[in-house]
């Protein structure tokens, strides 16, 4: 492998079609193709001598990465005159273009309009270098403190946890009791006995510091509390802090308890708020979740299928909370599902097991097909598809037949329409075209006609949304499901990206520091409008307004499974109104930067990358909207 | 000792070189060290030491080709020193007019001069390996053109592979016991081949050999490999010092007589000569009586751009031990006392006893006579503080594997990525950090506040004959927490305060080391010479003197009070990466980007010792306290410890994931902290690591090591910091361990 890798090395060199480009470009017409192979040999031969300089320059600058600055330095120590106006601090935003069999790489530069540099205001003078102590180690104990890092990292835990029994030396154990424990506990004195090798499992203590219960106590709090702002501060605590290792075991006895004695109490306000603190514990990529995952799985799914979640089931949106639990399951199957602990297969018998029972209630046939639906298409196409028919069958008796009791009725309409937004689109991939009316009538029974529908809307989309992709636009089609909440939780932690050119701005979270981070310039605020349209349904809006001071969460509009982390940017809970039982085929977001009067050009680039033409840096408040697709899939339901 | 050495194409006695006969070098390292030092452009420390062996008569055609060269380029001045300090009559040098009578102090020549000798220095140095080293591609290209022509011999481009098949062959179907010996001839070998069918222009030669053959070398060749398959034309060659150096520079290999004879023997059998031609040429092989190395023995030393280091470079008496102490009375309790000893304290140190008990009356064998190095006269206030030292020394906390030194982490906020040097004073009082925006800043982390000394109007007014005229000099408008230094044009690699805290050094991108005063913080001087980044310096702890090491390969003494260096120390074949002063301050050590490390004697600027085995360009260096060992880090992330006496590797201590930037004895020796890239410190034993050596049976006579592999035994502490990696430490005279590095978000 190594071998292959050198092999690269010797004889990676520029292609003569650059050479020819940049000929062209200063003003050399033809150039001869001996003379475009022997240029660009040497320029690749410089290039390397350059970059290798370079590297000199970043190992003295004690950095890791390679800046723009490195290159001039290296050029100047050949005595070639650097480039001038090329600085960036962090990266350069290449980007990527293709056509006609060619591929690209560029550097957009943009035209700046003068007047518009000048009239902006200043931008803030960055925060000047300071010095800050602390203690990295107290008589070799690390303490627990913000500064420091957590103190038990990821792999840590995992570590802990799958392997328990480890050779422990003596000396080396009060280390690993250090890093397991933290500073609250102090180091045994078992140290001088043990002189030999003992395979001893690692005591792990569960004592919190005062300032840990204090933390804990505010947390749980502001979590089932009534201020939705502190509570949108604390899933953010949840989800980000670094340092929630030890507090972990509470946390999820917090959650398996509070679900248990919510359930009966049918509060599905707490349950909601419950199943974000596991949303949020979810997305903390500090922490390692696998051993407390008897106490989550139940609690999840015993929102996704019980009976009764709410005291009216007929007013109440409990099925959002299904929907929400559902995704949560999906992921967490997803993250944590191995060949030892079968996470997903178990879960899958479990809910089909009741939705192949007949007595089975609406609700918890409602919870079971969303979690199974949420698992993927897979998953849909062995063991919902042949299921439709008889399920069309049992929404057919309720809807069409005598009047049982509203809330069956309600039931069998959000089954239905479960049914339909999941379905169509694995049957779109699954089936050939045409679709016929008749034909999807005896495959699926009553539901067939609909479901017609749907596939045929599911095709027109996923053929708009392939012409999009091309499309230069601001404007971000996606279907649904790829922004969903599961998923945009998913973003952060290396989950599907899209793959267009546009990036959906997820880099956003870089730009809020983790609470408890030694400071950093605060950037201006910067508010983003997240438009969402979606056929049939009422156009929402969020304005979601960004700032780096920790304690701001985006503030988003209310909907219940709505999360905290920075991640659901651009989202939009789809299940909000009751009466929506149209699948979406199509959903329009429109990420707009709305520059404060503080923020300035600078810090705008930086904190949207590339999503964002120059159009709408300029242009205030500016909606850009291309309506024909949007327009020509709108359908009425 | 028996050397196979091959002669080397001079410039300037080229036809001399054809004659000579293949055979024994022996003594050319004498001659070459005692050419260094006649070279060496100082004059006022080096007085007394002088004669050069110009005894040798190929080393007087080398000098006198070196004063053509000079006259040629009417350098006339630094010709006559050199003829002067060569004991060459006067009418070897046809000079012209009776110019530059004068002796060529350091006040006399310009920047020119300075530059002269430098390459002077270094032409003085290479000649004896080989061709003129130029000091940068362009200056003078006849000269690269000269080494480069000793590629031309001819052979048949496509046998190159045949024959290194061949080799590989018949070593691969050796004994074992010389199997990993013999591998080493490969890396040589194949860049020299290389590099030969590239001066030949067989360029599709070249790659396809490259391509073969490239995955069987050792891994930590790797980074020199990707120099070398950038390069596939003769006209790279011209530029690419790195090439040049290894051309002109033998490698050195150290093999076993049997080895070597197995070798020989199947090279003559088969007529290889393309093969043998290229050992003669260009390798040094250094054979010795024996027993066969292992390969984990090679490896540990292998991994050098020049190959390992000769085994009677290392020969050279080094007086490692530490000075005596100046007899300061100290008495321990009481104040009253102590105040009347200081005044009533004669001005002059006696050259008698150390007034530390703990420390043994009788001269240490191993150390430097006090005055073999010029040293400045102690102030009072240097008496002071080292009075401070001594009380601060008294509650020190005793370091044990069992009771670690607690780490205060001094993190610089905002830097932007730009911190690039940091240096804490002695008594641990002010921090500074050299940053890429080319500031300097000067942080006071006690409550006592930077002040300015007041201006010259305002000092005539206050009272000189006041006890206190110390504190009134001072203008108290002037405090502040923190002072920036603004005067380098470039990014700041280099950083080092006076032992008296009074100067501050700092070494830049901009190829000058500046001096400032902490006590108007203003620039005080600009020392230029290296023409290229200066990537590190370091005052002698005794103050005075400092050395800078840059880009150029060259490090440098230089005296406060001079602008031009005293010394160069020449011979690294890459940038010098860090540099630092023996305790003693008689020695200097360079660690440079050709993985190598030097010890320099500060007396004759000899090279007294090389050290290999790191595989990486080395960023740290520490000596231990007692001054017998040394302690490396390099970018491959391990640390080296280092026998200086006998001139031996005695640990490696692997664990750091990256580059390894600081490096810090305790101020017993007991501990041994290293900080990193990785974003960790990591104290080990190093009690352990030097006692364990102790009870083995040295075998200094071949230099061969085993190292037992017990870093993770060594091993006392890891401490992760929160993104931040670790580019200083230093400990405290309370043995307190101060850590610093900017926070990288």
């Amino acid at each position: 492998m190594a071998e292959e890798r050198r092999q690269k090395q010797c004889s990676v060199s520029l292609p003569t079609e650059s050479m020819k480009a940049m000929a062209e470009s200063v003003g050399v017409g033809q150039l001869q193709e001996e003379s475009c192979v022997a240029l660009s040999e040497e320029v690749s031969y410089r290039i390397k001598e350059i970059a290798q300089d370079a590297l000199k320059f970043m190992h003295h600058g004690k950095r890791r990465k390679l800046t723009t600055s490195d290159i001039d330095n290296a050029l100047k120590l050949k005595n070639v005159e650097p480039l001038y106006g090329f600085q960036s601090q962090e990266f350069i935003p290449f980007r990527f273009a293709s056509g006609g069999g060619r591929e690209l790489h560029f550097y957009e530069e943009k035209e700046v309009d003068l007047s518009d540099i000048i009239n902006t205001p200043l931008p803030r003078v960055p925060l000047d270098v300071s010095l800050k102590a602390h203690w990295l180690s107290i008589e070799g104990v690390e303490p627990s403190i913000p500064e420091n890092p957590p103190p038990a990292s990821k792999e840590q835990q995992k570590a802990e946890s799958t392997e328990p029994l480890k050779v422990v030396k003596p000396g080396q154990e009060e280390k690993g009791a250090i890093q397991g424990k933290g500073q609250s506990t102090p180091a045994p004195d078992n140290k001088g006995k043990e002189k030999g090798l003992i395979r001893l499992k690692p005591r792990s203590t569960h004592e919190l510091s005062v300032e840990q219960q204090l933390y804990y106590k505010e947390i749980t709090e502001a979590c089932v509390g009534s201020c939705e702002a502190k509570r949108a501060e604390a899933l953010q605590s949840i989800a980000t802090d670094p340092g929630l290792y030890q507090m972990l075991p509470r946390f999820s006895t917090f959650i398996s308890e509070g679900v248990r004695v919510n359930v009966v109490q049918n509060n599905l306000a707490l349950l909601i708020y419950l199943m974000r603190m596991v949303k949020a514990l979810m997305d903390n990529p500090t922490l390692y979740l696998e051993k407390y995952l008897h106490e989550l799985i139940p609690a999840v799914v015993t929102c996704i299928v019980s009976k009764q979640l709410c005291l009216r089931p007929d007013v109440d949106n409990h099925w959002a909370l299904r929907d929400f639990a559902a995704r949560l399951m999906a992921q967490s199957c997803k993250t944590f599902s191995t060949t030892t602990n079968n996470i997903q297969s178990r879960i899958t018998k479990t809910l089909t097991k009741s939705l192949l029972d007949d007595k089975t209630q609406w609700t918890t046939r409602y919870g079971s097909i969303a979690g199974l639906a949420e698992l993927g298409p897979d998953v849909i196409k062995t063991l919902i598809l042949p299921r439709l028919a008889v399920e069309g069958a049992r929404i057919k008796a309720v809807m069409e037949g005598p009047v049982v009791s509203n809330i069956d009725k309600i039931g069998a309409e959000h089954v239905q329409s479960l049914l339909l937004k999941h379905c169509a689109s694995v049957i779109a991939k699954i089936r050939p075209q045409p679709d016929n009316v008749e034909q999807y009538r005896t495959d699926y029974g009553y539901l067939g006609p609909m479901l017609c529908s749907h596939v045929m809307k599911a095709r027109t989309q996923a053929a708009l949304q392939a012409q999009q992709v091309n499309r230069t636009t601001l404007t971000i089609t996606q279907p649904r499901s790829t922004l969903s909440v599961s998923q945009s939780g998913l973003s952060g932690s290396g989950g599907p990206r899209t793959p267009s050119i546009i990036k959906v701005p997820s880099s956003l979270t870089l730009m809020s520091p983790r609470p408890g981070t030694p400071s950093q310039p605060s950037p201006p605020a910067t508010k983003y409008i997240v438009m969402g349209t979606s056929a049939g349904a009422a156009s929402t809006q969020q304005v979601i307004t960004l700032s780096s001071s920790h304690s701001a969460s985006p503030v988003t509009s209310t909907v219940p499974s709505a999360t905290s982390t920075l991640q659901s940017l651009v989202k939009l809970e789809p299940g909000s109104g009751p009466g929506l039982t149209a699948s979406r085929p199509l959903q329009k977001y429109i990420v707009v930067s709305l520059p404060s009067s503080a923020s300035s050009l600078e810090g705008k680039s930086s904190v949207l990358p590339t999503s964002i033409s120059s159009a709408t840096v300029d242009g205030g408040i500016k909606l850009e909207r291309s309506d024909s697709p949007a327009a020509s899939t709108q359908s009425p339901h | 000792m028996a050397a196979v050495q091959g002669n080397m194409v001079d410039a300037k006695d080229e036809a001399d070189i054809k004659a000579e006969p293949v055979s024994d070098g022996f003594g050319n390292n004498h001659a070459n060290d005692a050419r260094l030092l006649s070279a060496s452009p100082g004059s006022s420390a080096a007085a007394g030491n002088s004669k050069p062996a110009a005894g040798a008569p190929e080393d007087q055609q080398t000098l006198l080709a070196v004063l053509q060269f000079l006259r040629k380029n009417k350098l006339s001045e630094s010709a006559e020193i050199l003829r002067r300090e060569a004991g060459l009559p006067e009418e070897v040098l046809d000079l012209k007019g009776g110019d530059s009578a004068g002796p060529g102090q350091g006040g006399s020549a310009d920047t020119d001069g300075g530059d002269a000798s430098s390459l002077l220095s270094r032409v003085t140095v290479s000649t004896p390996g080989g061709a003129k080293a130029p000091t940068k591609a362009g200056e003078d290209q006849p000269d690269v053109n000269v080494v480069l022509s000793a590629y031309s011999q001819q052979g048949d481009p496509a046998l190159y592979e045949v024959y290194y098949s061949g080799l590989k062959k018949f070593i691969e179907s050796v004994l074992d016991c010389h199997r990993a010996e013999l591998s080493q001839v490969f890396y040589p070998l194949f860049v020299h081949m290389y590099l030969e069918l590239v001066y030949n222009n067989h360029e599709s030669v070249a790659k396809a050999f490259f391509e073969k053959f490239s995955g069987d070398q050792e891994c930590y060749y790797e980074e020199d490999l990707r120099v070398l398959s950038s390069l596939t034309k003769k006209a790279h060659m011209r530029g690419n010092e790195t090439l040049l150096d290894f051309r002109t520079s033998k490698f050195v290999l150290r093999i076993s007589r049997d080895s070597y004879q197995l070798l020989k023997r199947h090279l003559q059998e088969r007529q290889n000569n393309q093969i043998w031609n290229i050992i003669q040429e260009h390798l040094y092989i250094d054979i010795f009586d024996g027993m066969p190395r292992s390969k984990s023995q090679i490896d540990a030393m292998s991994g050098s751009l020049p190959g390992e280091a000769k085994r009677e470079a290392n020969k050279a008496k080094v007086y490692y031990g530490l000075l005596k102490e100046p007899e300061i009375e100290l008495p321990l309790d009481d104040e009253d006392e102590e105040a009347e000893n200081e005044e009533g304290k004669p001005k002059k140190k006696k050259p008698k006893k150390d007034s530390t008990g703990s420390k043994s009356k009788k001269q240490d064998p191993n150390a430097p006579s006090q005055t073999r190095i010029p040293l400045p006269e102690l102030k009072d206030s240097d008496k002071l503080d080292k009075i401070m030292y001594m009380k601060e020394a008294t509650k020190r906390i005793r370091l044990a594997p069992d009771n670690l030194p607690s780490i205060c982490f001094y993190t610089f906020l905002n830097a932007y990525q730009g911190l690039t040097a940091v240096d804490v004073t002695d008594d641990s009082s002010l921090i500074a950090g050299g940053f890429a925006d080319s500031t300097v800043r000067v942080w006071s982390v006690t409550p006592k506040k930077l002040r300015k000394v007041k201006t010259a109007a305002d000092l005539n007014l206050i009272d000189k004959e006041s006890d206190d005229v110390l504190e009134r000099i001072m203008d108290d408008k002037t405090a502040s927490e923190s002072k920036c230094l603004y005067g380098h044009s470039g990014p700041v690699y280099g950083i080092s305060f006076s032992p008296d805290r009074t100067y501050l050094l700092s070494s830049s991108e901009d190829g000058t080391v500046r001096l400032w005063s902490l006590l108007t913080f203003t620039c005080l001087v600009g020392y230029k010479g290296h023409n290229y980044p200066v990537w590190d310096t370091q005052f002698s702890p005794y103050g005075y003197y400092f050395v800078s090491g840059g880009h150029d390969r060259v490090a440098r003494l230089w005296a406060t009070d001079h602008h031009q260096p005293l010394r160069m120390f020449a011979g690294h074949l890459a940038d010098v990466t860090c540099t630092r002063f023996h305790p003693n301050a008689n020695y200097v050590a360079t660690g440079s980007s050709d993985r190598t490390i030097r010890l320099w004697d500060v007396l004759n600027g000899n090279c007294a010792r090389i050290f290999t085995g790191h595989k990486g360009p080395i960023h740290a260096l520490a000596f231990s306290p007692n001054g017998k060992f040394l302690a490396s880090g390099a970018t491959d992330g391990r640390v080296l410890l280092w026998d200086i006496g006998h001139g031996l590797m005695v640990g490696e201590l692997k664990g750091h994931t990256d580059t390894i930037y600081s490096l810090r004895f305790s101020r017993d020796g007991e501990i041994l902290a290293s900080g990193s890239m990785d974003n960790t410190v990591r104290l080990w034993d190093a009690m352990k690591a030097f006692d364990d050596l102790e009870t083995d049976d040295f075998t200094t006579a071949t230099g061969h090591i085993h190292l037992q592999d017990n870093s993770q035994e060594l091993l006392l502490g890891t401490y992760m910091t929160k993104s931040t990696p670790v580019i200083h430490l230093h400990f405290t005279r309370r043995n307190l361990l101060l850590a610093a590095g900017a926070y990288n978000p």
